[in-house]
């Protein structure tokens, strides 16, 4: 269960910009959710519901956006789109792929009011 | 970082004893973060609702419309904004890891994060190797991080072979983040070498044994060296791609317990396939920490793992990517001449 971590994680970075900015309630919170960032958006969600009373995130809506995994294929030498870390390349069906991209968990942007 | 809320700043945590008993009534907390040991400060003072946008100064009852985030009043409408944020989540645990991973290659240590489900051996094989170090390289100092969800049984084993080791007690978290392993580092007993090293050369080893979990430790950069994941044959050869996470941030894999393979089904090819194929790079070594079987190939691995020799970033990676683009553009170039 390390999405509630990461919920936690989340509601730090979110208190730490209202600090900075002066708002109090945030009405809409857009995510990045890489493909093959580890983590499982149903788990991420349902923390993010159990940690965010009591703060500015209460009540808030949460947006993700699931941008695919890239990876390096060493066979291609080529940059493919893959979904899984565990796919063959699209090309050759070989398994030497690295990932590259779709990997991150980011906090882009969100709606405040005062 | 914190594993109830990810909290990372060293006030937060001494604050949190004391916060719980003076906990503010006016903000109703979530279930979670009212966890014993765990409150964080109110933020500052903000202008209260109804007057969101409006200052009034006290003295000369002057109001200030402009005083809102927006700088602007409209009637009728909210202050309501868009902050581009942009922030890694994990930015403060990866920070944290930056300093751990500074402070090792600074004083030459090789930092190697254990990870593997529980009972795969990770204790029985650092027992072993610490014995076997001792004989074959005993000018290498070598200490143990143990993390555990309870109880100091692991530092315990250790401490019995004479190497210092700290228990990291995690409580409900499931696994090390880069604080604890900053904070415990700070309480092992520094060798006689520490702060006079040369170059990168190998003068000390750190353990880290984290707790026994295939899933969350893929996540957390402690500052390590590198990651080694252990795998033993009576788990089944199908564990890389059924947790591809922790096999692609491996370095190596360790296949443990090979003692036991007459008695167990286990296709060592092709577990080591299925590791290859969540990471084409992963190094595969085969041993038996009770019956020593490749402990030899171990311990020559662990001299050679140089501090410096850390993982690649996402910017060499993209660096190194980019090399191979253009590699292959190259290849290109004769034939359209």
């Amino acid at each position: 269960m390390h999405e509630m971590s990461l919920a936690g994680g989340i509601v730090q970075l979110v208190e730490a910009a209202a600090q900075r900015e002066q708002f109090q309630k945030v009405t809409l919170l857009r995510l990045e959710v890489g493909r093959l960032s580890g983590i499982e958006l149903r788990a991420l969600r349902f923390a993010l519901d159990a940690v965010s009373p009591g703060t500015c995130l209460e009540g808030a809506r949460f947006e993700f956006d699931e941008p695919p995994g890239t990876a390096w294929c060493l066979q291609c030498n080529c940059s493919v789109e893959i979904t899984d870390r565990t796919d063959a390349c699209p090309q050759c069906s070989g398994f030497r792929l690295q990932p590259t991209g779709g990997t991150d968990l980011r906090v882009i942007d969100m709606l405040v009011q005062d | 970082m914190c594993v109830v809320c990810g909290c990372s700043s060293d006030q937060d945590r001494l604050e949190a004893m004391t916060k719980i008993e003076q906990f503010q009534p006016g903000r109703a907390p979530g279930p979670l973060l009212t966890a014993p040991g765990h409150s964080h400060a109110q933020a500052p003072a903000t202008p209260q609702p109804g007057q969101a946008h409006v200052q009034v100064n006290a003295a000369t009852g002057d109001l200030h419309y402009g005083a809102g985030s927006a700088k602007v009043s409209v009637p009728g409408m909210s202050q309501a904004r868009t902050i581009k944020l942009e922030a890694d989540v994990l930015g403060a645990n990866k920070q944290l890891a930056a300093n751990n991973r500074a402070q090792f290659i600074a004083r030459g240590v090789t930092a190697l994060n254990l990870v593997s489900s529980p009972g795969s051996g990770k204790t029985t094989l650092l027992c072993a190797t610490i014995q076997a170090l001792r004989a074959a390289a005993p000018q290498l100092h070598v200490a143990v991080i143990e993390g555990d969800q309870q109880t100091s049984f692991d530092a315990d084993r250790i401490r019995a072979t004479g190497a210092p080791a700290i228990q990291v007690n995690t409580g409900k978290g499931c696994h090390l983040d880069a604080q604890m392993v900053g904070e415990a580092y700070a309480r092992l007993p520094s060798s006689p070498s520490a702060g006079a090293t040369v170059g990168d050369a190998l003068q000390q080893l750190l353990f880290i044994e984290n707790v026994g979990n295939l899933v969350c430790p893929a996540l957390w950069d402690l500052g390590e060296t590198a990651k080694v994941a252990i795998l033993s044959v009576t788990e089944g050869e199908d564990k890389p791609l059924k947790y591809p996470d922790m096999f692609a941030a491996a370095r190596l894999m360790i296949l443990n317990k090979i003692d036991l393979l007459p008695y167990v089904q286990f296709d060592v090819a092709r577990c080591i396939d299925y590791a290859r194929r969540v990471n084409p790079g992963i190094e595969v070594l085969q041993l038996s920490a009770t019956r020593g079987d490749g402990m030899a190939a171990w311990l020559q691995w662990l001299q050679q793992t140089a501090p410096a020799d850390t993982p690649q970033s996402p910017s060499e990676l993209r660096l190194r990517q980019r090399i191979g683009e253009l590699e292959a553009a190259l290849a290109l170039a004769p034939a359209a001449r």
